[in-house]
């Protein structure tokens, strides 16, 4: 089990996914560079999040799905069959578009959930430490210091979603899949995330998936824009919304469909 | 904005006809509240007096002794049905440890394999087991369990009354697990928890409260089950707590009392019924303590989305 915290390349080949005869993600690759953000964008529909769920083979879950394709972080290939789904899903880690705290454990239990019992960093006085670093990093802990133990739902809409942030940066992972984060949160707690989401990438390699152009400016380094299942460009963020070169990026960015 | 701005009414409104209209809906609306009430007070009406009828009738001799002592002879006063309170716990007892695993295991199943042929054939035959007479499960259970050993016994009245059991506790499971939000299980996957892990410590954890209200309620109906244990169980006019012999059961004694042409016995059989109910009240308010932690769950439901359909 490597360290984590090292940011690693992710790269996807020849994706495709399929929902029965519906095809959601249609042949797509690219290339994450370690210790940056990648945003994909597009509109509602294009497979952006099936596509995310497809980096930790959570879509394969769906019934009647499928996916082709391989993808590798750091070179090593999640799709081979000798992969192990669970010790995968430990080094990319996932937060999703609306914030799921585990409800019936507390603030500090859902931040430990992910830190496996029995590893060696599992000590009980290491998982504190963990369960601290990862909430300072998700910029939570001044809120929730003094209320460890209060139920994981007593916190507001924001800090559940930066709670699920933590849980994610518990176990270390090398990858961050972040499934439009912002998308049912306030101004105040966006612009939270979206700092905290800059301030990893020294540590992790990002990908966002988010429906907001302003926010994939903001936070990306660089950009892909995804139609119909397909990625039509991908490039540097500044590139990508100022001279696309693709017609239809151009159209989506300026607003004119989408 | 459009409504902003003032614009010309197209026609002018009858103002006469308009109150006129108003005062029948009006009207109407009242009347429709005063039959809605009416209605409920009917629905009620026959809950609030059996009740009232049993607490009337059975409360007089209801005593401390009630709970402790056995049953009187005919024409003794006093006595109790401390065997049958105690039999009924155990035939409780026996039904629970029966059909617990088994109704959670299968509730699970449904979830787990939703949509599958085999998932449906199982949630239909728990449908009509559910909604099968228990006389005829007690008659199956007399063929099955007492004929082929020979005599009455407490353990062929616990399987049976676990067997009426299964169908609610099965139920229960699936809907409330069915309640826990996909993107829980998702989360905790993605967090790297084995499907195992995600199940337990995420779903049935989560679920829990539900599906403790549900075995408690199906504890509830079955504690006053009187036909399948006229088969199995039998009765017993002493104590016993031997899993192979006839045992006593609250139902029981107040139906053999009931039917009996003593006053000391039939005045009993109310009190027997009045206890029956007390039982059932207390497994009900265990269960709406239950419910009250459930609360949680819904409010995580809501705050999540959707639930798995």
């Amino acid at each position: 089990m490597s360290k984590g915290s090292h940011a690693v390349d992710f790269r996807a080949e020849n994706i495709v996914a399929t929902f029965g005869k519906r095809t959601a993600v249609d042949d797509v690759s690219l290339l994450c560079a370690a210790g940056a953000v990648t945003a994909i964008i597009g509109p509602s529909g294009c497979g952006k999040s099936t596509l995310l769920r497809c980096f930790n083979r959570l879509h394969e879950r769906v019934p009647g799905a499928r996916v082709s394709g391989r993808a590798f972080i750091a070179g090593d290939d999640i799709y081979s069959s000798t992969a192990n789904v669970v010790t995968l899903r430990r080094r990319i880690g996932m937060v999703f578009q609306r914030a799921t705290p585990f409800p019936t454990m507390t603030v500090y239990e859902n931040v430990a959930s992910g830190i496996r019992p029995g590893t060696p960093g599992s000590a009980r006085g290491a998982v504190r430490d963990s369960v601290e670093r990862a909430l300072r990093r998700a910029a939570l802990w001044d809120d929730v210091r003094d209320r460890l133990n209060a139920s994981a739902l007593s916190l507001s809409g924001g800090q559940q979603q930066r709670l699920c942030i933590a849980r994610a940066l518990a176990t270390e992972p090398q990858v961050l899949l972040l499934d439009e984060p912002t998308a049912s949160l306030d101004p105040l707690s966006t612009q939270r995330i979206e700092e905290l989401v800059y301030d990893l990438r020294r540590d992790v390699t990002v990908i966002i998936v988010t429906h907001n152009l302003q926010q994939a400016a903001r936070v990306s380094d660089r950009t892909a824009f995804m139609l119909n299942g397909k990625v039509v460009e991908m490039s540097d963020t500044g590139t990508l919304f100022t001279t696309p070169c693709d017609s239809r990026t151009e159209a989506y960015v300026t607003g004119r469909f989408g | 904005m459009s409504d902003i701005v003032p614009t010309e009414p197209t026609a002018k409104i009858n103002q006469p006809v308009l109150a006129r209209t108003i005062a029948v809906r009006r009207r109407s609306g009242s009347m429709m509240i005063v039959l809605i009430y009416v209605a409920s007070a009917l629905a009620l009406l026959p809950l609030i007096l059996i009740l009232g009828h049993i607490v009337v009738r059975g409360f007089s001799a209801l005593s401390a002794g009630f709970f402790i002592h056995l049953p009187a002879p005919a024409g003794v006063s006093g006595g109790g049905m401390a065997n049958g309170i105690g039999g009924t716990m155990l035939l409780i007892g026996i039904a629970s440890l029966v059909s617990l695993p088994i109704g959670l295991g299968a509730g699970l199943f449904l979830v787990e394999r939703r949509g599958s042929r085999l998932a449906n054939i199982v949630r239909f035959l728990a449908d009509v087991l559910n909604g099968l007479p228990s006389i005829v499960l007690g008659v199956v259970a007399w063929e099955l369990l007492v004929r082929p050993v020979g005599h009455f016994s407490a353990l062929a009245g616990g399987l049976t009354l676990g067997v009426l059991m299964i169908p609610l506790v099965t139920r229960a499971t699936e809907e409330m697990v069915r309640l826990v939000p996909v993107a829980l299980s998702e989360a905790a996957l993605a967090l790297g928890f084995s499907e195992f892990r995600t199940a337990f410590v995420v779903v049935v954890r989560t679920a829990l409260p539900g599906i403790i209200t549900g075995a408690l309620v199906a504890m509830a109906r079955i504690a006053g089950e009187t036909a399948p244990l006229l088969f199995t169980a039998l009765g017993n006019a002493y104590w016993s707590w031997d899993l192979s012999k006839p045992i006593a059961a609250l139902p029981l004694q107040v139906y053999a009392f009931a039917l009996s042409p003593y006053d000391d016995w039939r005045a009993q059989a109310w009190t027997g019924a009045l206890v029956l109910v007390l039982i059932v009240l207390v497994i009900g308010l265990l269960s709406r303590v239950a419910v009250r932690s459930r609360q949680r769950l819904s409010g995580a439901a809501t705050v999540s989305g959707s639930s798995r359909v």
